[in-house]
């Protein structure tokens, strides 16, 4: 570098670079979050009031929240609302649904099948497929721990 | 030329017969929105996918501007083009019905100054007699090819920059006020950036580097010099390259416009660092200073255009980001 060592310059981006508001992110984040899991808990209520037991409600309530936030996504809402609320947003269910659904309707103009069915994948596929091996390890575990 | 001069002085300069900028939405709402010569407010420019949105944006961009001219394409022998789509193919999709000989550029966002660079060369050193360059950027397509789906929910960090939804075209000749007189091709400097979301951090020390050339082996001094723009460094970028230009002696001062900060009014829009992508020096040229040099208001501009060199694969395999500043010398006709 003629200008400047890097070290040097990674100072200097340091402090030259605004950092995010972290606090304000956690604030924004703990209501908004709290919020959509108030709303799943008055749906389980609903539900639970319309004669579901309470494995059935919970699963409505899962793909209730789902079916919400892929309609907000549908109709552009959902992003705004999810620079708002950061991780609120992002952690329950809903930002997954948001992940799935995003990248689906982008693709849509490489048409059905190389379009969206190969790019629904692109944002979530992480996630279903270490969710999934968590979930594999963890049953061999639990099934090792169940032999002693 | 001096013997390892990086400037190159052009012997018969170019002049700019005409030129255009068209943008989106948030381009149309910043303050300069007004100045472009068009603005769709849906940025789909009456195509059914974005990239195909961006070719139309360059089809118009240079329509606008040879109707300006009052020229048609025949009038033309050269297209030097780019955007940043995998091989230009918005510039492409956008120009071929032109039928002229093309050439595509890919400089990532440093495109506007290296295409008004080559099409200089071309009609200064060669034998053409005119010719255009058209630049283009569409945030949809570039979000889509570079970074995250368009609907996906989160936050960006406020380094992070808008790429803008824009265009400009210019038609160069051999008469006209305002011409291009020097040349400066910029170095790959490594400012060993790995961070996507700080284009500004990893294109500033390639603006320092490539105004530093200028200063030394150009033919003007910085106090003959009206404004030294640079493309999109946005703010986190350009207060970088004060400091590292400081460090050399050097204080631009009020002389230092950068487009990608000027662009999107920061109170009003979600930019954060400010606009990028190669539509935003090029459209804001086209739309503000080139008007202001015709006006003369302006005398003299040197004028960067800041790429920052990577892409999804290199980013992730950890591949610092190079970046690169190509700069032109604008001056009015005594």
């Amino acid at each position: 570098m003629p200008l400047h060592t890097n070290e040097k310059y990674k100072q200097m981006i340091k402090r030259f670079s605004p950092k995010s508001p972290c606090f304000k992110n956690c604030v924004r984040a703990f209501f908004v979050g709290g919020l959509i899991c108030f709303l799943g808990q008055w749906l389980f209520f609903l539900y639970g009031y319309l004669g579901l037991d309470e494995k059935a409600a919970g699963t409505l309530v899962t793909v209730s929240l789902i079916f919400l936030s892929a309609c907000l996504t549908a109709v552009g809402i959902f992003d705004r609302i999810a620079r708002f609320a950061g991780a609120g947003t992002l952690l329950p269910v809903t930002g997954f649904a948001n992940a799935m659904v995003s990248p689906a309707m982008d693709a849509k103009s490489e048409g059905y099948v190389m379009g969206v069915g190969n790019k629904m994948f692109t944002v979530c596929g992480p996630v279903i497929v270490y969710g999934t091996l968590a979930a594999m390890l963890y049953g061999v575990i639990l099934w090792i721990v169940s032999l002693f | 030329m001096k013997e390892n001069s990086r400037v190159i002085p052009f012997i018969d300069p170019p002049y700019f017969l005409s030129f255009a900028a068209v943008g989106g939405r948030e381009e149309g709402e910043g303050p300069f929105g007004h100045l472009y010569d068009h603005i769709d407010e849906s940025g789909a420019f009456g195509q059914k996918s974005f990239e195909n949105a961006e070719g139309e944006m360059q089809r118009l961009c240079l329509s606008l501007a040879l109707k300006k001219s009052g020229l048609s394409e025949h009038a033309l022998s050269l297209l030097v083009a780019g955007d940043l789509q995998n091989q230009c193919v918005a510039s492409a999709l956008g120009l071929y019905t032109f039928g002229l000989p093309y050439l595509g550029l890919y400089g990532a966002c440093s495109t506007c100054a290296e295409s008004l660079l080559c099409l200089s060369l071309a009609l200064s050193h060669g034998p053409f007699e005119r010719g255009a360059a058209v630049t283009s950027s569409h945030n949809a397509a570039a979000e889509r090819q570079f970074r995250l789906p368009l609907e996906y929910g989160g936050q960006r960090t406020p380094s992070a920059a808008w790429t803008a939804t824009a265009a400009g075209a210019f038609v160069l000749g051999k008469r006209g006020r305002v011409k291009i007189t020097e040349g400066i091709v910029g170095r790959l400097i490594d400012g060993a950036i790995t961070d996507a979301s700080n284009m500004g951090a990893a294109m500033a020390p390639a603006a320092a580097d490539s105004i530093l050339a200028y200063l030394r082996d150009g033919a003007h001094p910085l106090s003959e010099i009206d404004l030294v723009i640079t493309g999109d460094l946005g703010r986190t970028g350009s207060r970088l390259l004060c400091a590292l230009l400081a460090e050399e002696g050097i204080s631009l001062g009020e002389k230092h416009k950068d487009c990608g900060s000027l662009i999107y009014d920061p109170k009003h829009s979600d930019s954060h660092s400010g606009g990028s992508g190669c539509g935003c020096s090029a459209s804001l040229l086209a739309c503000h200073f080139l008007p202001m040099l015709e006006r003369g208001e302006l005398s003299r501009i040197l004028f960067f255009s800041t790429g920052a060199l990577m892409s999804p694969q290199s980013t992730l395999q950890k591949n610092n980001i190079f970046g690169i500043a190509h700069g032109i010398l604008i001056e009015r006709e005594v």
